[in-house]
């Protein structure tokens, strides 16, 4: 995984609340069985307005998203982080994350970052106003800073290394094998087993 | 413990006052209870390490993962923890072809190549367990009470009607769980829905649950498991209560919950994969401790009163946006938050109504039966105690889509199938179908669908597609009437024709 320490690029504000995966990508592009090429499906269903914030000729090359509350609610997909990733976009930030698309983008290196609705308002003006401002996502910090606004977020200690380290979790669950071995050894022989198969 | 095989070292991460480890000693929720007991690792300052006893896996979220061991060298730890079935992608009509769609097939291939690649039992297409995900897990006897159920799909949470803590994960933790059999997790914060009272009759789990999705938003147990309690939930069967903890991912839960009880432990008895002899002893009298304590505080408590609700629906673009069947479409300009307005602005706009519209008054093009929600032999006898004797309105047409190959089975031995091809409704195979529309089983743009699945999002069902989300008794009398309908509304069978939407009552 790519190490995050500190990103600066331009922004895409998308002024809208409740954002499902399904409209960050519609089912019908999920059908791939490689974790690439997914932008094509990015945000589909709207792509083909060419008003749509995304389509704008100002917008391209953006690589930060400014989307309203609940963004990430439904399907547990994780197609929708790849289709950011795969799009160009490195950080997102929103009011509010569904839980498991803010834990697919952390695990995958798509920074996430929780941020106060005024904030977010506040950062949709400065972008809205000006296409061509640059907002940075500063991990180490824990800041994102755009013009003149300076704003710090949280990110709990260990995600925040991890991320900065470009570690991936299943490498450092492998250090703790004994442990699993050890609770393993403690299952009830009620529990079930899909093997061998019953009738 | 050895030394650190991949990169470097862990830093101390502690820091006072965050994360100490839930005291076992004190009162504890169910969802607390089913978290302690499968703690592998918890070290301060990070995420606990948590045994995941079931995974299931389907062709949609599988193949990355695997491509990921394959990358790694890494073994599948525990192929007698995991089971695949094939349901997001399959076709509902001649199964016995190949799939017509090209992309489809390689993902329904590549699922085989990996099911023996790492040695995964597969309930592939045509078998009699194929199906639904979370249909046939419970109906194998494999969904236990106190299990840590995952799989790469939202509606995992189907599996916490018998006490599990079921979770829907990512790819990626998909991968963690092949090579390791576990998940590095926080704890969740936990809620009580209290549902008091009994429901009416012809209000149903569907109805129940679409109303707390209401009551709480799409965001309102976001980072919680809600642990759904009282009269009304200890009377519904085991199907019912797999239809209330299915959508509890639509309020932004990651999990629901129900304690075990006398209705579960007759459920699973006997099924191919419950213990048996002495070990269903012990496992009874091990599920019989999964409850919440009396003295054990939820972080949030929610209280319905069942007896007052009737049948629900939804008239937006989110599962959150819906009200009784008797009401009418809502007008924007009532909302006092600015994004909840402008969200259902566009709802309106997308579904093509007009505020103050009745509900009733909502014609539908197509009906669909079936999912992960309300798919089960339950609710197509449901459906089909409605429709028996009458006919699918003209220009409308229905779907009947088993959540398995088996409940597909079990419905022909009843004669339902029959009930439902002479009511003009078409009997298909087994699969996730319509509710997503990964498979032919798609809206046209425009068209307006009445479906017991679980999401209403824009062009969940199909491009354009519109979707009102519905029980099956509601589907089932809509499709007679060809506009969004109770059983109540019919006219009794043999009488006349469907009452029409102008002459439908206020209640419910």
């Amino acid at each position: 995984m790519e190490k995050f320490v500190s990103h600066t690029g331009t922004a895409v504000p998308l002024r809208r609340s409740n954002v499902d995966t399904d409209q960050i990508i519609p089912a019908v592009y999920l059908k791939r069985v490689t974790r690439n090429g997914f932008e094509d499906g990015l945000f589909a269903a709207w792509r083909g307005d060419p008003e749509f914030v995304l389509n704008k000729p100002e917008r391209q090359g953006a690589s930060v998203l400014i989307a309203g509350p609940d963004f990430g609610t439904g399907s547990s997909r994780e197609h929708a982080v790849w289709a950011l990733q795969n799009y160009g976009f490195k950080a997102v930030l929103s009011p509010r994350f569904a839980d498991i698309f803010r834990g697919n983008s952390l695990k995958g290196g798509l920074l996430t970052v929780v941020l106060p609705a005024e904030t977010i308002e506040a950062l949709w003006a400065l972008t809205e106003a000006d296409p061509t401002v640059e907002v940075t996502v500063d991990l180490a910090a824990r800041e994102v800073r755009c013009a003149d606004l300076t704003t710090g977020f949280e990110l709990d200690d260990y995600t925040r290394w991890r991320l900065m380290e470009g570690l991936d979790d299943i490498g450092l669950t492998l250090r703790h094998t004994a442990d699993i071995d050890a609770f393993e050894a403690g299952r009830p022989s009620f529990k079930p087993l899909t093997l061998p198969v019953k009738v | 413990m050895t030394s650190n095989p991949a990169g470097p070292a862990e830093p101390d991460f502690t820091e006072p006052g965050r994360n100490t480890p839930t005291p076992t000693a004190a009162a504890r929720t169910l969802a607390q209870k089913v978290w302690d007991a499968h703690l592998v690792r918890q070290s301060p300052g990070e995420p606990d390490l948590l045994y995941i006893d079931l995974h299931f896996l389907h062709e949609v979220t599988s193949a990355q993962a695997f491509d990921g061991l394959r990358l790694a060298g890494r073994p599948l730890r525990r192929p007698d923890l995991t089971i695949a079935t094939e349901d997001h992608n399959t076709p509902t009509l001649a199964i016995d072809q190949p799939i017509a769609d090209p992309v489809s097939r390689t993902q329904i291939e590549t699922l085989r190549r990996n099911c023996a690649e790492f040695g995964v039992r597969l309930h592939s297409l045509g078998d009699a367990d194929q199906g639904v995900v979370h249909v046939i897990g419970p109906q194998l006897g494999l969904t236990h009470p106190g299990l840590t159920i995952v799989c790469g799909d939202s509606h995992t949470s189907t599996h916490g009607a018998f006490g599990a803590l079921a979770f829907g994960i990512g790819t990626s933790e998909v991968e963690h769980v092949l090579a390791t059999q576990t998940l590095p997790l926080r704890p969740f914060k936990t809620m009580s829905v209290n549902v008091s009272g009994s429901l009416q009759p012809g209000v149903t789990a569907k109805d129940l649950v679409l109303a707390v999705i209401a009551q709480i938003g799409t965001g309102g147990g976001q980072g919680y498991v809600i642990e759904y309690r009282g009269e009304a939930i200890r009377e519904l069967s085991m199907e019912g209560r797999m239809t209330v903890c299915n959508m509890s991912i639509e309020a932004g839960a990651r999990a629901g919950m129900i304690a075990p009880d006398d209705t579960t432990f007759g459920y699973l008895k006997d099924r191919p994969h419950a213990p048996q002899g002495a070990d269903w002893e012990a496992a009874v009298t091990y599920w019989a401790t999964l409850r919440t304590d009396e003295d054990a505080v939820f972080d949030a408590e929610v209280a319905i009163d069942a007896a007052a609700l009737t049948p629900f629906v939804t008239w937006g673009t989110n599962p959150g946006q819906g009200a009784a069947l008797g009401a009418s479409v809502p007008d924007p300009a009532d909302y006092a938050n600015p994004d909840e307005r402008a969200a259902a602005e566009r709802a309106l706009t997308y579904m093509g109504l007009t505020a103050g519209t009745p509900l009733r008054d909502i014609k539908v093009d197509t009906v669909f039966v079936g999912s992960c929600t309300n798919g089960r032999l339950e609710d197509l006898r449901a459906a089909a105690e409605v429709i028996k004797g009458r006919k699918v309105a003209e220009g409308v047409r229905m779907l009947v889509v088993p959540g398995s190959a088996r409940v597909r089975l079990e419905a022909e031995a009843e004669g339902l199938d029959e009930v439902f091809t002479a009511a003009g409704a078409e009997w298909r195979f087994a699969g996730c179908s319509m509710c997503l529309g990964m498979n032919p089983d798609q809206l046209a743009p425009g068209e307006r669908s009445a479906s017991t699945s679980n999401r209403n999002f824009e062009g969940r069902q199909g491009k354009g597609g519109r979707t009102h989300l519905v029980s099956p008794l509601v589907a089932a009398a809509t499709a007679v009437t060809g506009h969004l309908s109770a059983p109540a509304d019919l006219s009794p069978v043999g009488v006349s024709a469907s009452v029409s939407a102008s002459a439908t009552s206020t209640e419910a």
